[in-house]
């Protein structure tokens, strides 16, 4: 167990590095750098910079640098903890990224618990209850779930409430909240705000994963050790969750790596639409802007959220299946 | 004679898309206490659909119809198994406590993500009110019995470190641990290379004697019914065609299925010379049109016309 965490562990490096150089290369694709657009932006205000100025801002951002050289002070900044300036907020990148990294977090991450907590006990309801009414009706929810998009529930959601209940579901916080220091009336606030983007990135991945499981379930529930236990006078209730459920979940975990990518991109754009503090709207400015060192390091903040998301994923999988430890 | 499990007009349906499939048709035959009891019959005669209703494991689209099965336990009141209820509490007892069973297939009838002691011990705890720690020290005992050394670390292994042979004896040992008492062996040496075949053929026999439990043996190995079983049920096609003891059964056929299953026996035959066949399997009217059993003074039964059997007395 301890050597198969290791390599794992180890595995990682070269994949970041690698999503990094990718990352890199597509920050610089698009025409144009930060130097350009802030020229843009100066002529526009009718200043007229020098040749000076000019080559003076390229050399402050390394851009004058070969790209090969411009990488490697980037990547080595963000290995010493140093994301670089935002051009754009004219803030260093790591106070605009804590600010936000938290409520993306806690917004993934419930979405995650929220989708498991309804996925689970409806999808095995699901198989063992195969071709009655609930698993029609739960199999309709479920396809509507997977076939609509977050930001669409989102709209859906906050015109309804705006409508019919009069309340404003955008935002994590009420209004006296909004820039008020840390309290407990803060916490409270956001518990009840944050609820519903929640519901609204975790939906579409809960009605897919509890497809998943009631497949997965199917598959295992007639298996040769099922009959074996039932044999032997296993209970009916633990019967089902001792031994198909605990070899169904096996697949229903390792979705929590492909799960996460697509959470953190919902999120992204269900915060856009509710106005939500988190990085989704941040990195979309950045990418406008093509203000290089915020997406960059969003980017690659994104990336390692969801490496670490299937490193975690794989070692659960270790600890719940022997047959992957001993390998 | 002392009786423990009597089967009456047992039927078994089975839906599928052609409608519905007649697995058994009226089964009955008495299995006596304290002895094996071998059922013999090619694939798909119903041999595994009969032990499965006696463990009430028939799932669907497979349904009992009709029937009774009378057990007569020592250790507790005789009911009638048929109609046990879901919920009812003796249906539990009886799975692993009264009746257990060791399957075919000992590469998948155990649960890859558990340790070999926790199913056996569970199969404890499911029934008697014992510690984990005395279950797992009575697993390990029995894991012992049926030929697994060095147990202390066996004990802790998952399935999947275990070969076929092993495994089967794990299987046993889950089946025995609560001293039932009836075993149902189903085809447990099929999925086996032959000599560990006759190594766990042997342990059932040796442990069938310590323990004097009844045991119910399903195979189309009639060399194993030769050696294990002291009465025969010959089943073809979902009904039961003969049963006798041994002796008179393999010495002596009356049905001409059997003869034709004795006739079946590989043997060395001259170079050139075509093995037998049972050539009526395919629509043979002799022995595919049921015909009630017919009792003999001797005490064995035979599915032919009455006329046809001398000697029949009822």
């Amino acid at each position: 167990m301890r050597s198969y965490l290791i390599s794992r562990v180890l595995g990682m490096i070269p994949t970041l590095a690698i999503i990094s150089v990718i990352i890199f290369v597509v920050i610089q694709l698009p025409p144009g750098d930060i130097v350009t657009s802030t020229l843009d932006r100066l002529q526009a205000q009718g200043v007229d910079p020098t040749e000076e100025y000019v080559q003076n801002l390229r050399a402050q951002y390394n851009l004058d640098k070969p790209l090969v050289q411009q990488y490697f002070y980037w990547a080595g900044n963000l290995l010493t903890g140093d994301m670089g300036y935002s051009h754009l907020y004219s803030r260093p990148v790591n106070e605009l990224l804590w600010e936000r990294l938290g409520y993306t977090l806690s917004i993934t991450v419930s979405a995650l618990l929220f989708m498991w907590i309804v996925a689970l006990p409806l999808g095995i309801y699901s198989a063992i209850r195969q071709y009655s009414i609930g698993d029609y009706i739960m199999t309709s929810i479920a396809l509507v779930g997977v076939a609509t998009p977050p930001f669409m529930v989102a709209l859906i959601f906050m015109h309804v409430g705006f409508e019919w209940f009069g309340v404003s579901t955008g935002g994590l916080f009420s209004p006296e909240y909004e820039d008020a220091p840390w309290s407990w009336g803060r916490v409270v606030d956001l518990l009840s705000h944050i609820w519903l983007p929640m519901i609204i990135v975790g939906l579409g991945s809960a009605a897919f994963t509890m497809r998943i499981l009631r497949a997965n379930l199917l598959d295992e529930l007639n298996k040769p050790y099922v009959v074996t236990a039932r044999a032997k006078g296993v209970g009916p209730a633990k019967l089902i969750l001792k031994y198909p459920v605990r070899i169904a979940v096996n697949p229903f975990i390792s979705t929590i790596g492909f799960m996460l990518p697509a959470l953190i991109s919902g999120e992204a754009i269900v915060s856009l639409v509710m106005g939500l503090p988190t990085i989704g709207p941040l990195l979309l400015q950045a990418l406008l802007n093509q203000d290089m060192f915020l997406a960059g390091s969003l980017l690659m903040w994104l990336a390692i959220l969801t490496v670490v998301g299937i490193l975690l994923s794989d070692i659960l999988l270790a600890w719940l299946d022997p047959r992957i430890r001993y390998e | 004679m002392d009786t423990v499990l009597k089967v009456r007009e047992l039927a078994v349906d089975f839906k599928t898309d052609i409608g519905l499939t007649h697995a058994l048709v009226d089964v009955g035959f008495d299995m006596p206490r304290g002895k094996v009891t071998a059922i013999v019959g090619e694939s798909g005669s119903g041999k595994s659909v009969t032990a499965n209703c006696i463990m009430r494991l028939v799932q669907p689209p497979g349904r009992i119809v009709g029937g009774r099965i009378d057990f007569a336990p020592e250790s507790m009141d005789p009911f009638e198994i048929v109609s046990l209820g879901k919920r009812d509490p003796r249906l539990q007892e009886l799975r692993g406590g009264l009746i257990s069973m060791v399957f075919q297939e000992p590469m998948t009838a155990l649960s890859p993500v558990y340790t070999v002691g926790n199913q056996v011990a569970e199969a404890i705890l499911c029934h008697r009110k014992v510690g984990r720690r005395q279950a797992w020290k009575e697993a390990a005992e029995m894991l012992e019995r049926v030929g697994i050394g060095d147990i202390d670390r066996r004990i802790k292994m998952y399935p999947f470190e275990f070969s076929g042979g092993m495994r089967q004896r794990v299987v046993i040992a889950m089946a025995l641990v609560c001293h039932p008492e009836v075993l149902i062996c189903d085809e447990p040496t099929t999925a086996l290379d032959v000599t560990v075949q006759a190594e766990i053929l042997t342990l059932i026999r040796n442990l069938q004697q310590e323990l004097n439990n009844s045991v119910l043996f399903i195979t189309h190995d009639i060399g194993v019914v030769a050696q294990l079983a002291d009465q025969v049920v010959v089943m073809y096609q979902g009904r039961v065609l003969e049963i006798g003891t041994v002796r008179q059964v393999l010495k002596d056929p009356m049905h001409p299925y059997t003869k034709g299953l004795l006739a079946a026996i590989p043997g060395l035959a001259p170079k050139g010379q075509p093995l037998a066949t049972i050539a009526s399997v395919v629509g043979d009217t002799d022995i595919a049109r049921p015909y009630p059993l017919v009792t003999l003074g001797d005490g064995r039964q035979v599915s032919l016309p009455r006329e046809q059997v001398p000697g029949a007395i009822v």
